[in-house]
């Protein structure tokens, strides 16, 4: 058994991305469809700081801010928006947002 | 970076970023001055909006003979090709400013917010057409992006309908954005570089090293990063949330949404595409790029059912929504044929495929901007301020009732077609000659085809406000929507359909000095 490689950091990254797509298929309550995403970009950000060891530098480590922060801004926009759809309808489930069909 | 050392004004050159910056800060400003009009007063930020914009696109103007310049460090490029885009951009934004400052009273939802979220995105597409590295383009589709679902959303709690096209918009603008994350994340760990230009010679490098699990990397990077993208462009298969988002949004916002964001994606994809991995050949040799071949399908994909399933569609704004697919699918025709190797003749000239690929595109994106948008300012004159008058039905007799908006929009469906003497026909004629060029005659031939199926839903607006006689029930209600400013922004976009249409070198004479010369 050798050391931890890079490839050990992207294949936990992948399933972890995949994971996250895998739930914002399925799932139908919104709350988790974004803990779904924010699971994809955190994949993603595993990824990174990955690839950044690999080639030591940093542009890596700095992208890492950006992706957080984005994610965060995301999030905030998200959150309100489903309060909203909460006080209207009582509830968060995404199959019930069918008034538009065609 | 290498070790510390002070920073030199010259690397930052502020000037060369100015348009960008300078609407950025704007729009900060617009949300503080916002807060301090008083409230009989609040269409002062329209104006103050557009003034914003015009500074900006006069700042693109003044900058426009720069053939190119890098500025923050080379994270950022100002060239032709931006340049161009950012004017494309920049009117496009103007015109709907213009359209919105009735439609928001008229609907009771009129709010200093909406122009300066629209100022915010604008300006996350200004970074994104001068981005020269992944992380500026992540950042720059963010800023774009992250306004979008509160403008969808912004007709609630009047119109339920739209409080869902936000909540969709947003959902499918999470998932993609995390989609071209991870894309660029691979575009980095297979180069180990963040600039566009450097990725490419470390992309060539390692194809001549036939270095494998690099060149993984990077495809896998630009499928991802195209699937991403894919999504804001509409592209089949990635299109399921747009119909209903266009139908929901507040009538502005979805002809933002179907005009200026898709510039603005298709910027950061010809970005990638055209210089991050122009020449990736995956298995060696130099013929066409790899990516050529999945475009082409996507392309092909998109060109049929936006097209067919438009037929379909009863309402104004759906149908417009799918029309907006098909043109994606007509300016993917361009973006595959930009893959392509060899050179073709322009005008006595031999250029490079690539470039009249691109050339194609640009122009495309600015004819289908103008007729777009002409044909979303009439249909917001026939909407009702209680959100009827959006079905097909609602244009019968529209000629008798309303002579000059129904020739308006008849011209603007014509452009859509693409009939000779309108924009829409160069756009299409630009197109449809690089595919050959490039040897995709199939595509071509798709394209051709399903041009001819459009004509059908097109020309059945026309028929319905000519031919068809308005419902004799009950006093055609009288709609405040033909003001002013709406007619005016029906008139620019008529005009520029019409001049791009019959003098097509304004136009196409703008893109050398612009577009070609940078570099691209």
């Amino acid at each position: 058994m050798g050391a931890i490689q890079i490839e050990h950091y992207l294949m936990l990254s992948a399933v972890l991305f995949t994971l996250g797509v895998l739930g914002v298929l399925l799932r139908r309550n919104a709350i988790l469809v974004f803990m779904s995403v924010e699971l994809m970009l955190n994949a993603a950000n595993l990824a990174l700081v990955a690839f950044a060891r690999h080639w030591g530098q940093s542009d890596g480590h700095v992208f890492v801010f950006f992706v957080v922060t984005v994610a965060a801004a995301e999030v905030a926009v998200g959150l309100a928006l489903l309060v909203t759809i909460f006080r209207t309808r009582q509830s968060i489930n995404i199959d019930e947002l069918r008034m538009m069909e065609g | 970076m290498g070790a510390w050392a002070a920073i030199d004004l010259a690397d930052v050159n502020l000037a060369a970023a100015l348009p960008a910056l300078s609407l950025a800060f704007g729009a900060c400003l617009l949300l503080v001055v916002d807060l301090l009009l008083p409230a009989a007063r609040k269409h002062w930020t329209a104006g103050l909006a557009l003034a914003g914009l015009a500074v900006s696109f006069g700042l693109t103007l003044w900058q426009g003979r720069v053939v190119e310049e890098l500025a923050f460090f080379s994270l950022y490029r100002a060239d032709g090709f931006g340049a161009l885009l950012n004017l494309v951009i920049l009117g496009a934004a103007a015109l709907i400013i213009l359209m919105s400052v009735d439609y928001l009273q008229r609907t009771g939802i009129a709010a200093g917010e909406y122009y300066v979220l629209l100022l915010f995105s604008v300006s996350g597409m200004l970074f994104l057409t001068a981005a020269n590295d992944i992380t500026v383009l992540f950042v720059g589709i963010v800023l774009l992006s992250i306004p979008l679902p509160i403008l969808a959303a912004f007709r609630w709690p009047q119109d339920a309908k739209s409080q869902e096209s936000g909540v969709k918009y947003l959902i499918l603008s999470a998932f993609s954005t995390a989609f071209l994350v991870f894309g660029l994340v691979f575009l980095y760990g297979g180069t180990g570089e963040t600039n566009l230009a450097a990725i490419y010679a470390q992309v060539n490098e390692r194809m001549a090293a036939e270095d494998g699990s690099s060149l993984f990397y990077v495809a896998l990077g630009t499928a991802l990063a195209l699937v991403g993208l894919g999504f804001k462009v509409t592209i089949v298969p990635f299109h399921m949330y747009a119909p209903d988002v266009y139908e929901g949004a507040p009538t502005p916002v979805t002809a933002f949404l179907s005009v200026v964001v898709k510039v603005g994606a298709f910027a950061a994809l010809l970005r990638i595409l055209r210089e991050a991995v122009p020449h990736l050949v995956l298995g060696g040799g130099s013929g066409a790029a790899s990516w050529q071949l999945a475009l082409w399908l996507l392309a092909a994909a998109t060109l049929i059912l936006g097209n067919t399933v438009a037929i379909a569609q009863r309402n104004i704004k759906r149908m417009l929504a799918y029309s907006s697919i098909a043109h994606a699918g007509y300016i993917l025709m361009a973006v595959a044929a930009l893959g392509g190797v060899g050179v073709v003749l322009r005008g006595g000239d031999r250029v490079l495929l690539s470039d009249a690929a691109m050339q194609a595109a640009l122009v495309y994106l600015a004819a289908y901007a103008f007729s777009t948008l002409g044909a979303f300012a009439i249909v917001m004159a026939v909407e009702r301020a209680d959100g009827g008058g959006l079905e097909l039905a609602d244009y019968a007799g529209l000629a008798r009732s309303r002579p000059l908006h129904a020739a308006l929009m008849a011209v603007f469906m014509l452009s859509l077609t693409g009939i000779p003497l309108t924009s829409g026909f160069l756009g299409k004629w630009l197109v449809f000659q690089v595919t050959i060029e490039a040897g995709l005659w199939p595509l071509a031939i798709i394209g051709v085809l399903t041009s001819v199926v459009s004509a059908y839903f097109y020309v059945r607006v026309i028929v319905q406000m000519y031919l068809r006689e308005a419902p004799e029930t009950g006093e055609s209600e009288a709609t405040p929507g033909a003001t002013a400013l709406l007619d005016g922004a029906a008139y620019v976009g008529l005009a520029g359909t019409l001049i791009v249409g019959i003098l097509p070198t304004t136009l196409t004479g703008l893109l050398p000095p612009l577009a070609t010369l940078a570099g691209l």
